[in-house]
């Protein structure tokens, strides 16, 4: 078997079989070009592939194998993704095309055992070999596992990889307590994630103080405060002794005797490079793996760069030293004569915790040659300390409030003598000189070659150069072409002003998506003005709010008529013409311009006169496909527009009326048979299915809403992908939500559980009636929820009686005006220009 | 040229279209919001879609099918999008609506 077949074999997914493809063509090649071999794909040799790649293309035929099942990802955001602010695909460096496109091999979920140094090949754990003519080994760090009892258990967590938010957000369901082992940047981060999906976080730090490599103790001081006012307990000189538990977690013991319980435990107390391949395959390695300035191994074909490399006696934890390294790399890669060199520099340290402002960097421990100056300002909980010898700046710690952290950044790194600042240091660059200065001429004042991204090494000057050069106008842009704050993000401000200085008035950094390019406004604004300018109908809004068209299009449109059916229910008068053709003539248009026609089945029930009434139909008007959908009923397709009234009215004899498979609304409710008939069904899912679809259809939404509920948690009704689910259990209703099966596919979040059939339709109501007035048009649950976040939602309608009420009474308003079968209004003439021709000209008449 | 009447204006919707059957296929007439009228062939230059049931706005309707926009005037799909369909001349007279039968029997040729 070639390494090419165990490609195709181990890609099994659709997704990335292609890379085995661009593999396969690119065989011939390879005896041709120098064959590079990368063991391990994080952000170090991603960094180093576009040097070399921009250096000098099709120098190498490249093979990756990353033990990870994944392409290159933006490690640094996993903190967003655990809390919920970011997704998965919005944190990937280089997406599956990037590799095809630049014929790279990536064996994903491939670990490399060995290294034959005298043969040159790698052996991958999937017997994969591959012969090498350059190695560069790029296997990053390991989590620093407590040597404690226990330490084993199911539910005993590390943080470091994809797979380990996901495991996190995954027993964040249970909302249970957790405790994070360490209190540096990793662990306060996971324990901030955590928390925000509903866990009740207790964090464990060894040392008096928070992230006290990073911070002092007064620094340390506030940051605990921060983290305890979001609900976060947190333990210092806490000695983990043993973790308790029988298979899963239970709880850790302390050595002071403490009990805390939890099911849940994250490991953050530390990391060490993961040297032990280079070891085995006798590379000189101490705490990493020995290096050169120019990165190159003890064996002069091997490189190590990232994380697991030791170069000066330093190893790196941060993203801004493994970039240089990945640079001066890709530099030895092109020409092996290269005198690039690796130089140690400081990089600051910054938390990823939203609403959180802490900088450091430098040395800060007291000393007898160095002083120091220090403000504090306990209202606006700021502490702020520079750490000076021979009066040049050799540490800063910022707290609360970090814009001058680049300042300091930059007179530390230049060894400016601030002898003449010194009275007036500690208050920042607006105040040198003179009277303050507005934040942006701090930042104009900044010289060209002041660092503004650390991660990535971008100085201001590249940053304005590249925006004039290139006319960008976004921050998006900005980071497309520079990197600038494209990693941790927390320069994000910096690069903002930046911007605004450069461009002036025409940069608007506030600047939101709009709806469509009828207007400048978002959609959120566009709903906030509707209610406060009490706008009625479309052309107000229209007019208004300054539409730039007369009478808006087909983007617009529909969203303005959704929002303004669901804020003014009685009083707003639908705008037909506004609606996709689906809700005008209620019924899914195919691709040859035919209808197809689904009447409800509630819950998905259904008894021999209702099929013989569908049979009938099918007969009568000559239906060719009759299919049974997934949300349990069924679909009669190929019906001819004329014939939809007709159609209809004999349905409607039989009882039936519009299904809405075709609406911005609610779509299907399906069950399981539950205790009527199963023998584990714990409550009568089908009932509570049929109550629930009966007392929600009609209700117009953002996007299509489709539920289902389970008799038990074996869950036949799949409740854990739809928008809302329930899954019935002995003591009552867990409330499931914001789920996928589309085009994205993501299980869903638990809202909570409750005792009573009564209460849980109380609950889903309200939550439907959220989202119906808080959410973008088109914009599903899932996604909805993922912006206002899950706390939040289970706040309102979980926690908050007075605001579920309020919602309640809202949904249950606007059915009055909602739940007409539109069927029925349709055979009784409704629209019955819809469904004729205007005229007919020059056709034969009919008369054989 | 030979005109034919096909009904009057109040027939359409504002912003809507209604179709007119003829053995060369179907002719969508449209009324825009100002009272203008239009009438092309109801098939999408994209993949043949029923532009009579899109949604009108200005002097342009997005096809039901996958959005393209055709513009009322000319019958060429705005924006990024390349095609056009055959515009039919049409008058208004009083109230009633003609559309030119010369430019039909072109359609069939
Ligand atoms: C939650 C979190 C937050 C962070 N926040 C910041 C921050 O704010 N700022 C900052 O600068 N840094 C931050 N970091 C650190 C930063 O992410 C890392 O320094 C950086 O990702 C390391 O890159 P690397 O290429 O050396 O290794 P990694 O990105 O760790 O990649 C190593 C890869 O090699 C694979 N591998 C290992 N052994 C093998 C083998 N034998 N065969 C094949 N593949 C193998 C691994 O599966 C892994 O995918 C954070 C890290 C984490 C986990
Ligand atoms: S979900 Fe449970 S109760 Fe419902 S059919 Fe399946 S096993 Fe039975
Ligand atoms: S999966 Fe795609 S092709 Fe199939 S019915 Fe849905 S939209 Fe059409
Ligand atoms: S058929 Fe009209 S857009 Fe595709």
């Amino acid at each position: 078997m070639t390494p090419h077949d165990i490609a195709r074999v181990q890609t099994s997914s659709a997704k990335t079989a292609p890379i085995a493809d661009a593999a396969e063509k690119d065989a011939s090649a390879v005896t041709k070009t120098e064959r590079l071999v990368i063991v391990g794909n994080g952000m170090a040799p991603g960094r180093m592939l576009e040097h070399l790649f921009e250096r000098a293309p099709g120098r190498y035929t490249v093979t990756i194998f990353n033990a990870e099942p994944r392409v290159n990802y933006d490690r640094i955001m996993l903190s967003p993704v655990l809390s919920g602010e970011k997704s998965y695909e919005q944190i990937i460096i280089h997406g599956d095309g990037w590799y095809i496109k630049n014929g790279i091999t990536l064996y994903k979920g491939h670990k490399i055992v060995s290294i034959d140094r005298d043969a040159k090949t790698v052996t991958s754990d999937r017997g994969v070999v591959e012969p090498y003519d350059k190695l560069v080994i790029a296997t990053g760090s390991v989590p620093f596992i407590l040597p404690v009892p226990g330490n084993n258990l199911a539910g005993v967590l590390s943080y470091r990889d994809l797979d380990d938010v996901n495991a996190m957000l995954l027993a964040a369901q249970s909302r249970t307590k957790a405790i994070v082992i360490g209190g540096g940047l990793l662990g306060l981060e996971a324990a901030a994630g955590l928390e925000a999906q509903g866990m009740d976080v207790t964090v464990l730090h060894l040392m008096p103080t928070l992230m006290e490599r990073q911070l002092d103790p007064a620094a340390g001081y506030l940051l605990q405060k921060a983290i305890e006012d979001r609900g976060i307990k947190v333990i210092c000189k806490a000695s983990t002794k043993a973790i308790i538990g029988e298979k899963k977690v239970e709880g850790v013991e302390l050595a002071d005797g403490r009990l805390i319980p939890a099911t849940l435990v994250v490991m953050a107390a530390g990391i060490k490079p993961n040297a032990g391949l280079a070891k085995d395959a006798g590379l000189s390695s101490n705490r990493g793996i020995v290096v050169d300035a120019g990165m190159r191994t003890t064996d002069p074909n091997i490189f190590a760069v990232g994380e697991c490399a030791e170069v000066g006696g330093h190893v790196y934890g941060l993203v801004a030293p493994l970039y240089e390294m990945a640079r001066v790399a890709a530099e030895h890669l092109v020409d092996s004569s290269s005198t690039a060199a690796f130089v140690h520099s400081d990089t600051p340290t910054k938390l990823k915790v939203t609403g959180i402002d802490l900088f450091s960097i430098g040395d800060f421990a007291d000393g007898e040659d160095r002083n120091e100056i220090v403000l504090r300002d306990a209202s606006a909980g700021v502490y702020k300390r520079i750490i000076l010898k021979d009066n040049r700046i050799i540490g800063t710690v910022l707290y609360g409030e970090t814009a001058d952290g680049a300042w300091f950044n930059d007179l530390k790194k230049k060894q400016v003598d601030i002898t003449d600042m010194r009275d007036t240091l500690i208050f920042g660059q607006a105040y040198q000189g003179g009277s303050p200065l507005d934040p942006m001429a701090a930042v104009a004042a900044l010289p060209d070659d002041a660092e503004i991204c650390g991660c990535n090494g971008v100085c201001k000057g590249r940053i304005v150069g590249v925006i004039q050069e290139k006319g960008l106008t976004s921050l998006d842009d900005v980071r497309a072409h520079t990197k600038a704050s494209a990693s941790c993000g927390s320069c994000t401000g910096l690069v903002e002003q930046l911007m605004a200085l450069t461009l002036g008035e025409s940069y608007n950094p506030a600047a939101v998506q709009p709806m469509c390019g009828c207007t400048t406004l978002g959609h959120d604004d566009v709903r906030r003005l509707i209610k406060a300018k009490n706008l009625k109908n479309v052309f107000a809004v229209m007019q208004e709010l300054e539409w730039t068209t007369s009478c808006g299009c087909a983007k617009c449109r529909p969203a303005l008529n959704y929002y303004l059916v669901c804020d003014w229910p009685g009083e707003y008068a639908d705008d037909y013409q506004s609606r996709f053709i689906n809700e005008r003539v209620h019924a899914n248009i195919q691709k040859d311009g035919t209808y197809s026609v689904v009447p409800r089945m509630w819950g998905g029930v259904t008894s021999a006169k209702e099929l013989r009434a569908i049979a009938d139909v099918v007969d009568k008007f000559d239906i060719p496909t009759v299919k049974v959908t997934g949300g349990q009923r069924i679909d009669m397709l190929g019906i001819k527009k004329e014939d939809l009234p007709a159609v209809w009215a004999d349905l409607g004899k039989a009882g039936f009326v519009s299904g809405h498979a075709y609406a911005k609304g609610l779509r299907t409710v399906k069950t399981c048979v539950g205790t009527d008939w199963c023998r584990f069904g714990t409550q009568d899912s089908t009932g509570f299915g049929i109550r629930i679809e009966k007392f929600m259809w009609g209700s117009w939404t953002p996007a299509k809403v489709k539920m289902a509920v389970s008799g038990c948690p074996r869950n036949c009704a799949e409740a854990t992908c739809k928008d809302v689910g329930v899954i019935c259990v002995d003591s009552g209703y867990e409330i499931h939500f914001a789920g996928a099966a589309g085009l994205d596919i993501k299980g869903t979040e638990v809202l909570g559980l409750v005792k009573t059939e009564d209460e849980a339709l109380k609950v889903i109501v309200a939550l439907v009636q959220m989202y119906r007035e808080q959410a973008r048009y088109l914009e599903r649950i899932y996604k909805w929820a993922k912006r206002v976040t899950i706390a939040e939602i289970r706040r309102q309608v979980l926690d908050d009686l007075e605001k579920r009420q309020g919602y309640y009474e809202r949904f249950v308003y606007s059915q009055k005006f909602a739940q007409v079968d539109p069927w029925s209004e349709r055979v009784s003439g409704l629209h019955k220009h819809e469904f004729k021709p205007m005229a007919t000209i020059g056709m034969p008449q009919a008369a054989e | 040229m030979t005109w034919a009447m096909i009904g009057r204006i109040t027939d359409i919707p504002r912003r809507g279209a209604r179709c007119i059957e003829t053995p060369q296929g179907k002719i969508a007439v449209f009324r825009t919001a100002e009272d203008r009228v239009f009438a092309i062939e109801d098939h999408c230059p994209h993949k043949g879609g029923p532009l009579s049931q899109g949604i009108v706005h200005g002097a342009a309707v997005t096809c039901p099918l996958h959005n393209w926009v055709i513009s009322l005037e000319t019958g060429k799909a705005l924006g990024a999008d390349e095609g056009a369909v055959r515009t039919i001349p049409i008058k208004v007279e009083g109230e009633m609506l003609f559309i030119a039968l010369a430019a039909l029997s072109d359609c069939a040729a």
